[in-house]
């Protein structure tokens, strides 16, 4: 087993474990117990191809950017997650999840969402499979993320407004996690990262890890070598990006880079730049790098990016970030827009704002001319149209 | 007092720190105290009480807001030992602690003479592995809780473990919620009580009256309230309701 893996008691290095009140415990024992093992089932493993294929859209493309590698005076791939189905790598974990749901004999399903886009992909498994699906959104953002909510709605999802704390993601996830309190035996709750109690980040990750085994399969056939000299991608929670680093974990000469949102920059007291800003801390089950006061409290994140704008990281990226196997570093809101334009001027491809954090840190790399370097493309931009246009006068 | 097996009736009340106002935790639990309550259990505020219903999410971002922190309240208890005789307990999230630094906090605990902690995000191998042995040092009692959904074989456990009480759940549920005692409830309450533990149980989580409070203690050595009671210090002048309060409850 990997010494960046999760061990047998849920532990990346110090960071992980399963922090959770007694109430929720029979049901994190019974997914600790069998999550393993159901995955391994072929029914299991042959149905979640099959949709990942037909569903999805599988695999992905490794997209060679030619004009982007010119600039940046390296060979530079996009993993073309936004060309999924809903836009986004979310749907690789909803799948997964939704599949183990049923196996578990639930009846009900419930997601805490923050720009919606996980929201979205766990409507859309829901529907699927004609499960009854409640989605808590912080108040905040239900009103930023119109678009998102009318879809969730449309695919027969309640979408539950969070209006305890600050309204947002970290409130929606609180909201949810009190739900399954409340109905421990009927419901599935879907975490949309690699974030909660273990299993949760394990279970998520390896579901999202098709995002590295597709790029290695996909680099040896066009480079002739299947590990790049860097993979690259953006952190929130940290989902696309151990998905993105999974395969290459062992790979020790891979360099990994994970960019987090600084938000207005890191000191300016509005970021989300975790590893930079945080101690160790327990949030939402595990014990990770949070952002918090020096009493304990979470501190509120600030990032132009919905989806990264979350107060922790995954415990495996804790890990990562302390044993100093990944480079953590972070992007500002206005970099951030400048290379999701830049990406859109030069290949014709809309990123996510989210994506565009990865992309901004190409500007800090210095390339020498010769290094293979994979980006992860986490989701497509259509959604963040509307701040596309304000931040540009569109 | 020492709660035990042979506890009977007993009335312990939780409130958060804080609120309604900053400095009214030692007046709170003075009138308690002279009320007839038999322990406490003082909540530090979280940002983020996952196991908390709404009216308890809001006394801990009011008393956030007013500027509680694990600190002060220790100062606040500092005297506690000259107003207050009855057993006291701190009930909080782990994180708080955690920054705090879990030895720092038993060795503050037993230094102002609170007897335990309720820690409901510190899970049982996490203690066990990393802080039984400060929490015991310390003469800290760690209470455990025990839901309808708990294991025999889990609850032998954390019998095992226990030092002063066991905190059973009503229901599987988060706190404000009202006791329904169903006949499923019941034989809940029957199967712990058959299984003859060694230490004392208390219900707690749904008990808000005088009905609820007695179908409780029918099976419980006592029971806890808490959101009914938070709800009292959210009107005027609330010192002024809680002798009522409590008379209600156990008379």
């Amino acid at each position: 087993m990997s010494k960046y893996q999760v061990n047998d008691k849920g532990y990346y290095g110090p960071f992980g474990g399963a922090y959770i009140p007694e109430m929720l415990y029979p049901n994190i024992e019974e997914l600790q117990n069998r999550y393993l093992q159901i995955m391994q089932e072929p029914s299991f493993k042959e149905e979640f191809e099959q949709l990942l294929t037909d569903y999805v859209g599988r695999p992905s493309p490794l997209y060679h950017a030619q004009r982007l590698s010119k600039k940046y005076n390296a060979k530079i791939f996009l993993k073309r997650e936004d060309l999924n189905h809903t836009g986004a790598h979310k749907i690789n974990n909803t799948i997964g999840q939704i599949l183990l749901a049923e196996r578990l004999g639930k009846k009900r399903i419930i997601a805490e969402t923050g720009a919606g886009q996980h929201g979205v992909a766990t409507a859309t498994v829901c529907a699927l499979k004609g499960l009854e699906c409640v989605v808590y959104m912080g108040e905040i953002d239900i009103q930023r993320q119109a678009p998102n909510v009318a879809r969730m709605k449309m695919m027969g999802a309640t979408v539950v407004a969070a209006q305890s704390g600050s309204k947002t993601l970290k409130d929606a996830t609180n909201e949810a996690l009190r739900d399954w309190i409340n109905n421990p035996v009927d419901t599935h709750y879907i975490i949309g990262s690699v974030v909660g109690p273990h299993p949760y980040p394990d279970l998520v990750a390896r579901f999202q890890s098709i995002i590295s085994e597709e790029t290695k399969i996909q680099l040896l056939k066009k480079t002739g070598k299947s590990t790049p000299d860097v993979v690259m991608a953006c952190v929130g929670g940290g989902s696309n990006a151990a998905g993105m680093f999974y395969h290459f974990l062992d790979d020790e000469d891979v360099r990994l880079i994970a960019v987090e949102a600084a938000g207005h920059g890191i000191h300016s007291g509005e970021s989300a730049a975790t590893t930079a800003l945080g101690k160790e801390g327990v949030l939402h089950g595990s014990r990770s790098i949070l952002m918090q006061t020096t009493d304990g409290q979470v501190v509120e994140p600030y990032s132009i990016s919905a989806g990264l704008d979350y107060p922790g990281i995954g415990p495996q990226h804790a890990w990562l970030f302390k044993s100093g196997r990944g480079e953590y570093v972070s992007a500002t809101d206005d970099e951030a827009m400048q290379a999701g334009l830049e990406l859109t001027k030069l290949e014709g491809i809309i990123p996510a704002i989210e994506s565009s954090h990865a992309l901004a840190y190409l500007k800090k790399m210095n390339f020498k001319g010769d290094e293979t370097v994979v980006i992860c493309l986490s989701g497509r931009g259509d959604k963040d149209l509307d701040n596309y246009m304000k931040y540009f006068n569109l | 007092m020492q709660i035990n097996k042979n506890s009977n009736g007993l009335l312990s009340i939780y409130f958060t720190a804080g609120y309604p106002t900053l400095d009214s935790t030692i007046e709170i639990a003075k009138t308690l105290e002279q009320s007839g309550v038999d322990f406490l259990e003082i909540g530090f505020p979280y940002s983020d009480p996952v196991a908390d219903g709404p009216t308890i999410q809001h006394s801990s971002e009011v008393a956030l807001k007013n500027g509680m922190t694990l600190k002060l309240l220790f100062d606040q208890l500092k005297d506690l030992r000259k107003h207050v005789s009855i057993p006291v307990y701190l009930m909080g999230y782990f994180n708080p602690v955690l920054q705090f630094g879990v030895e720092n906090f038993c060795k503050a605990c037993k230094e102002v003479g609170v007897n335990g902690t309720i820690l409901p995000d510190l899970p049982m191998y996490e203690y066990e592995d990393l802080y039984k042995t400060i929490f015991e040092e310390n003469g800290i009692s760690n209470i455990f809780l025990v839901t309808p959904q708990t294991s025999e074989e889990r609850i032998r456990k954390i019998d095992n473990l226990t030092t002063n009480f066991i905190y059973l759940l009503s229901s599987n549920a988060t706190t404000g919620k009202q006791l329904e005692v169903k006949n499923q409830s019941e034989n809940y309450f029957n199967r712990i009580k058959e299984m003859d533990l060694a230490n004392p149980f208390v219900i707690g989580f749904g008990i808000s009256d005088k009905e609820t409070f007695e179908k409780a203690t029918a099976y419980a050595n006592g029971a806890i309230v808490g959101t009914a009671f938070v709800k009292i210090l959210a009107q005027e002048n609330p010192l002024k309701h809680i002798p009522d309060f409590i008379n209600n409850l156990k008379k």
